[in-house]
């Protein structure tokens, strides 16, 4: 397919690429472009100049802090995650970007990409509000950290906005997690998704059931109360060819349920 | 910090060096195909799903129809053109013709460079191994089982007919 015409930048650094973004208000940051550029074919977006993220080095690169606290670089693909030994302090981290998509996607995709597409459908959504992981997003202002639960704002919105960059992710210490969902074919397409976490009382972020994840605070890890807690959440998610409005609700209870199960295995 | 259009991008396809000016918006297969016209890659869904265009680039297996030309500068890429040896099929290439892993073919260039990356990481996979490591390549004809001897085959193990 032929795109549109567009431009190109390849920054060394962050201050570079931020310094594109605020001369060019069409420009677009490109990530490892595994839906960007599916995008740009489908004409769906048609940014003006690509701001190519990956030689900028700050973006790159896991870090464990002595507490267990990890520091992931936006660029960081989903097969560095999983192959990542510093990762491994969280290691619900390595085993959801292994649901991603196949092994091609895997070695492109980055989860900054993730996060910052904002597609309610996304694995890592759910999974950083889950975890309470904080987001740090620069611009021209300077840096800023927002919390996960707060960085999702809407389909394909987020609180990372024009002419700002997401740098990283931390994601708090803590192993007690889990990941459920319901996919078109294996690591395919979520219909539903949970992550959960049991760091500190049970915290479970719902994905695919609304505009952004939906967070579900159960007051035990018992199943039907975890069920019970969904239900009471109010959820009204979309109906879609793979389910009914009412099904999807159903599913969101068992896969929290899951996650939840799984969280207490690692407890 | 300059925004252009179009570069000379320099990469090294199967060991030989090319270098052309190219639109920013070229996507990394069709450079291959039309500008260097390596046409073993192939052009299949162009949505990013079937995996009829992979390729290694650096090491790593892509799909060669998500990645634009100007990303790959300075690469080194590998493509089925470079898998077979002064006329001789490499190993893996062998393997797919002694057990029939293709009929149309269309899917082949692909299914190859998958399962050579598979093989370099992987020497002995396991069957969940290589299914998951062909996940993101689609055949219509085989039903992926002749595939799945091939690749096993390939690496050494015994293979059921």
């Amino acid at each position: 397919m032929l795109l549109s015409e567009v431009g190109y930048a390849r920054p060394a650094t962050l201050e570079q690429a931020l310094g594109v973004l605020a001369d060019y208000p069409g420009a677009r940051a490109l990530a490892g472009g595994q839906t960007l550029v599916n995008v740009m074919k489908a004409r769906a977006a048609a940014p003006d100049v690509l701001v190519d993220l990956a030689a900028i080095p700050e973006l790159k690169g896991i870090e464990l802090g002595s507490d267990g606290t990890l520091e992931l670089g936006a660029m960081v693909t989903y097969s560095e995650l999983i192959a990542s030994a510093e990762a491994r302090a969280r290691p619900i981290l390595g085993e959801v970007c292994a649901q991603i998509a196949d092994v091609q996607v895997r070695n492109r995709g980055t989860i900054g990409g993730n996060v910052c597409s904002s597609d309610p459908t996304n694995h890592l959504p759910p999974l950083f509000v889950a975890l309470g992981a904080e987001l740090t997003v620069a611009g021209p202002g300077g840096e800023r950290t927002v919390p996960a639960q707060e960085f999702f704002l809407g389909v394909y919105l987020t609180a990372a906005g024009p002419g700002e960059l997401l740098t990283k992710i931390t994601v708090p210490p803590g192993r007690s997690d889990g990941f459920a969902s319901v996919p078109i074919g294996v690591d395919g397409t979520c219909i539903v998704n949970a992550a959960a976490s049991l760091n500190g009382g049970v915290r479970v972020a719902l994905g695919c059931v609304g505009a952004t994840p939906v967070v579900v605070e159960p007051a035990s890890r018992d199943a039907e109360n975890v069920q019970g807690a969904v239900r009471d959440a109010g959820i009204d998610p979309p109906s879609d060819v793979h389910a009914s409005s009412d099904y999807r609700r159903h599913l969101a209870g068992v896969v929290a349920a899951r996650a939840v199960e799984q969280a207490g295995q690692g407890s | 910090m300059d925004v252009v259009t179009s570069q000379t991008v320099s990469v090294e396809v199967n060991g030989t060096t090319y270098e052309r000016e190219v639109e920013a918006r070229r996507l990394l297969i069709h450079f291959l195909r039309d500008d260097l016209d390596l046409t073993g890659s192939h052009v299949g869904c162009d949505t990013g799903n079937c995996g009829a265009c992979s390729v290694i680039l650096d090491g790593t297996l892509v799909k060669s129809c998500m990645l634009l030309a100007v990303q790959a500068d300075g690469a080194k890429i590998e493509t089925v053109e470079g898998l077979a040896q002064n006329d001789e099929l490499d190993p893996l290439q062998q393997a797919f013709s002694d057990h029939h892993a293709l009929q149309c073919g269309y899917c082949t260039p692909g299914m190859l460079m998958s399962a050579t990356a598979l093989l370099r990481e992987n020497p002995s996979p396991s069957d969940e191994e290589i299914a998951r490591a062909i996940q993101g390549n689609i055949c219509r004809c085989t039903g992926y089982w002749n595939i799945f001897k091939a690749v096993k085959a390939a690496s050494g193990q015994e293979v059921s007919e």
